[in-house]
């Protein structure tokens, strides 16, 4: 059986989702959210759509993480939940 | 219509199943999570969530393993085309653009709203000295205990 390859990034996707949100270490969470994004710019490349997926790497995985490492820088690094 | 070719109606749609189910997964970020980054991360994750059921809408695939459509560029003239020549007509399917402007436009959209909510979430741990939303409820009501 042959198992496609935005099925396959699809759980992946999934995967790391969950992740991002139970560990406890903020930095990690948005390095996560991060990997999140450009796993997410490839399975719209997948999906013919390639200029989504070239404003999603830049914008959500680059800019926003700087964003919010930067807030970070200003806050508390570990998270109760 | 037998159960069998229900079930795989089902399965092909699978890009819509995983869609809703980074949306549970974002929903549940951001009513379920005490931090108020974890709250911004759940919403991240929810907005991609839509894009991707959109994005899914505008895709056009006629055979299991996403071929089909090609990305919504003009390749007659390109070496590499994969384009098959009808008579004289050029015939290609691509996905659908219209989709993908839109949640380009959603996803710049997405940025600036979470720069807004860091900028807040910031100022509230300037104010309250904590970013758990349990502390700061109690905070809250000691406060207002005081005055």
């Amino acid at each position: 059986m042959i198992i496609p390859l935005d099925l396959a990034l699809l759980f992946f996707l999934v995967v790391i989702g969950i992740a991002a949100l139970t560990v406890k270490d903020l930095l990690a969470a948005i390095v996560l959210l991060g990997a999140y994004s450009f796993v997410m710019a490839t399975v719209w490349v997948q999906m013919h759509s390639p200029d989504v997926g070239f404003t999603e790497a830049a914008v959500g995985a680059g800019a926003s993480t700087a964003l919010m490492i930067a807030a970070l820088s200003r806050l508390e690094r570990w998270s109760s939940d | 219509m037998g159960i069998e070719s229900l079930v795989s109606h089902v399965i092909e749609k699978y890009n819509y199943w995983m869609a809703v189910i980074l949306m549970l997964i974002g929903l549940y970020g951001t009513i379920g999570k005490d931090n108020l980054i974890k709250k911004l991360i759940g919403l991240n994750i929810f907005q991609t969530a839509i894009i991707l059921f959109f994005i899914s809408l505008g895709d056009v695939r006629t055979g299991p393993l996403g071929e089909g459509g090609i990305a919504p560029i003009l390749t007659e003239h390109l070496p590499w085309s994969a384009v098959e020549h009808a008579g004289n007509e050029a015939t290609f399917i691509y996905a659908s653009p219209l989709p993908h402007v839109l949640m380009l436009t959603a996803i710049v959209v997405s940025a600036a709203t979470a720069a807004v909510a860091l900028a807040l979430i910031v100022r509230i741990y300037e104010e309250y000295g904590t970013i758990q939303e349990e502390e700061i409820l109690t905070k809250e009501i000691e406060r207002e205990r005081a005055e």
